[in-house]
């Protein structure tokens, strides 16, 4: 383990990590000006050109109002939930491979932070740890409305796990290999998963509204239902937290969604490109398609925002439990179906 | 009973049948003419740059006006001020002084003439009651400010039309 390693990793993690936060931040603006277009209207145009700084001033006003807390609540917990929540949202950015390898002179700087080779169990059990944040938020607001929110929140969050793990574990019938760089690299130019795994990739993305609480499945956070939900009693820096904790979360279900599904960085045509363009242009290029990939994706997340009404509890709980999960299953088993057929021709 | 309009629409719930249930085509359909507002131009007015046109009526901002001869019209009657619904209007009479003469039109003039913008209700009595034909409303928007005080216009400061001499 030589000092050049440490330092490679480490600037590649400040890298990734600064890069998240800012398009968090900006997909704050983008869910703002998305929202308003769609709506018929203008977003906010009037912090900078176009409103470009609007991200900026949230930001300030987020630092700058008063940090209060409740005197009956639980301090420690109170001040846990947010970082919590902020922590598993940024620790999914990990295991993504953002690249192919660039190769400088003689060095191969791989473009993932760690290649664990259980890389899409990690990145499932970190959602699955986020349920932590929301739940210790509401229980520590000595609110009821908090803690009725954030029940809600646990309930739906661990009832679409399932549907999601199931939907894995066909995924992995198909890939062989839970390793995220190994899956990117099977999907080759044209060979995303995607083709492969219609249904599986359905399903992917419905357990991934529900686990974003977004809409159509926020019932934890909706304004008009339970006040501000797990998040009333909170304010300034917490709030900020569990806001952003929420865009940074939309920002890692994208990048796992379009590095599971729809090829990560590959593309068709990449072969070609790399022999014109060498090899440290063209992983960056690849990174670009995966970072137009994530938008798309993101912009879906908005765009469905504004189409679908909000489901109601008992609605949330039918879909997840009684079509999704049976789905889900239903899926690894014809899959698996089919790969017995096909390799035996 | 005989139905007292012919809206009357006989709903029919048929049982969803597969397309249905499984919604997507229902979502496919959501999504699409969401997608279609995004390319629409948008209903906002870039207020102030953009202002919308008012109608022929419109009753804004007072303005105490001049005659011919650049001479204020208003000759502090009162008249507006009993007419205001709203006792928005406060007047302090005074005589003109010879070498004032070509100031104001009659031997009284008004030395302090003074709206309350928070009082006005806009309705344009005082307009109507002017003997004088001294005081229109035909102003913009009044703008906006931070405190109560700043909202009682004087004469000189922004009641008047500019002292500039027809």
């Amino acid at each position: 383990m030589d000092i050049s390693f440490v330092i490679e990793k480490f600037i590649l993690v400040a890298i990734i990590f600064g890069i998240s936060l800012v398009i968090a931040m900006y997909s704050t603006y983008a869910e703002r000006k998305v929202a308003a277009f769609l709506q018929d209207r203008l977003g906010p145009d009037r912090a900078g050109p176009a409103g470009m700084f609007q991200p900026l001033a949230d930001g300030l006003k987020m630092f700058m109002k008063e940090e209060i807390i409740p005197t009956d609540s639980n301090k420690w917990l109170f001040m846990v939930g947010p970082g919590l929540a902020m922590l598993t949202a940024c620790i999914g950015t990990a295991v993504i491979p953002w690249g192919m390898p660039i190769t400088v002179g003689s060095r191969v700087i791989p473009l993932q932070v760690t290649d664990v080779n259980v890389g899409v169990l990690y990145i499932f059990g970190v959602v699955s740890l986020s349920v932590y944040g929301v739940m210790i938020g509401g229980w520590a607001s000595n609110n009821k409305y908090s803690l009725l929110s954030a029940i809600r929140a646990a309930s739906q969050n661990i009832s679409y796990e399932v549907a999601m793990g199931l939907s894995l574990i066909a995924l992995l019938l198909v890939t062989n290999s839970l390793s995220l760089k190994q899956i990117v690299e099977d999907q080759h130019g044209w060979h995303w998963n995607v083709l492969y795994q219609p249904l599986g990739f359905l399903l992917f993305i419905v357990c991934s509204f529900a686990e974003t609480n977004r809409a159509p499945f926020d019932l934890p956070e909706c304004e008009t239902e339970l006040i501000g939900g797990y998040h009333t009693e909170y304010s300034s820096m917490k709030l900020g937290f569990y806001l952003f904790a929420e865009y940074i979360n939309m920002f890692v279900s994208s990048a796992v969604m379009a590095t599971l599904y729809f090829g990560g960085y590959n593309y068709p045509g990449m072969d070609w490109v790399l022999v014109q363009a060498g090899p440290v242009i063209a992983p960056l290029i690849g990174t670009a398609v995966l970072f137009a990939k994530i938008f798309a994706f993101i912009f879906f997340f908005m765009w469905v925002r504004w189409t679908i009404p909000r489901f109601r509890y008992d609605q949330l709980m039918h879909l997840g439990w009684k079509v999704l999960m049976p789905l889900a299953i239903a899926n690894v088993i014809i899959t698996g179906l089919v790969i017995a057929i096909v390799e035996k021709f | 009973m005989e139905p007292l309009t012919n809206k009357k629409k006989v709903l029919v719930q048929k049982p969803l049948n597969f397309a249905e249930r499984m919604y997507l085509p229902a979502l496919g359909k959501g999504l699409a003419i969401t997608i279609s507002h995004f390319f629409k131009k948008e209903a906002t007015i870039r207020y102030p740059e953009v202002q919308r046109e008012m109608s022929i009526n419109w009753r804004g901002m007072h303005s105490l006006k001049r005659d011919e001869n650049g001479k204020e019209r208003c000759t502090a009657c009162g008249l507006c001020a009993l007419s205001c619904p709203a006792e928005a209007i406060t007047m302090i009479a005074a005589e003109r002084k010879p070498e004032e003469k070509d100031l104001y039109r009659e031997e009284k003039y008004a030395s302090v003439y003074e709206i309350n913008m928070l009082r006005c209700i806009f309705c344009g009595l005082c307009e109507e009651a002017c003997p004088k034909e001294a005081i229109y409303l035909d102003g913009p928007i009044v703008p906006a400010d931070y405190l109560r005080k700043d909202f009682i216009y004087g004469k000189d400061k922004l009641v008047e039309e500019p002292l500039v001499k027809k």
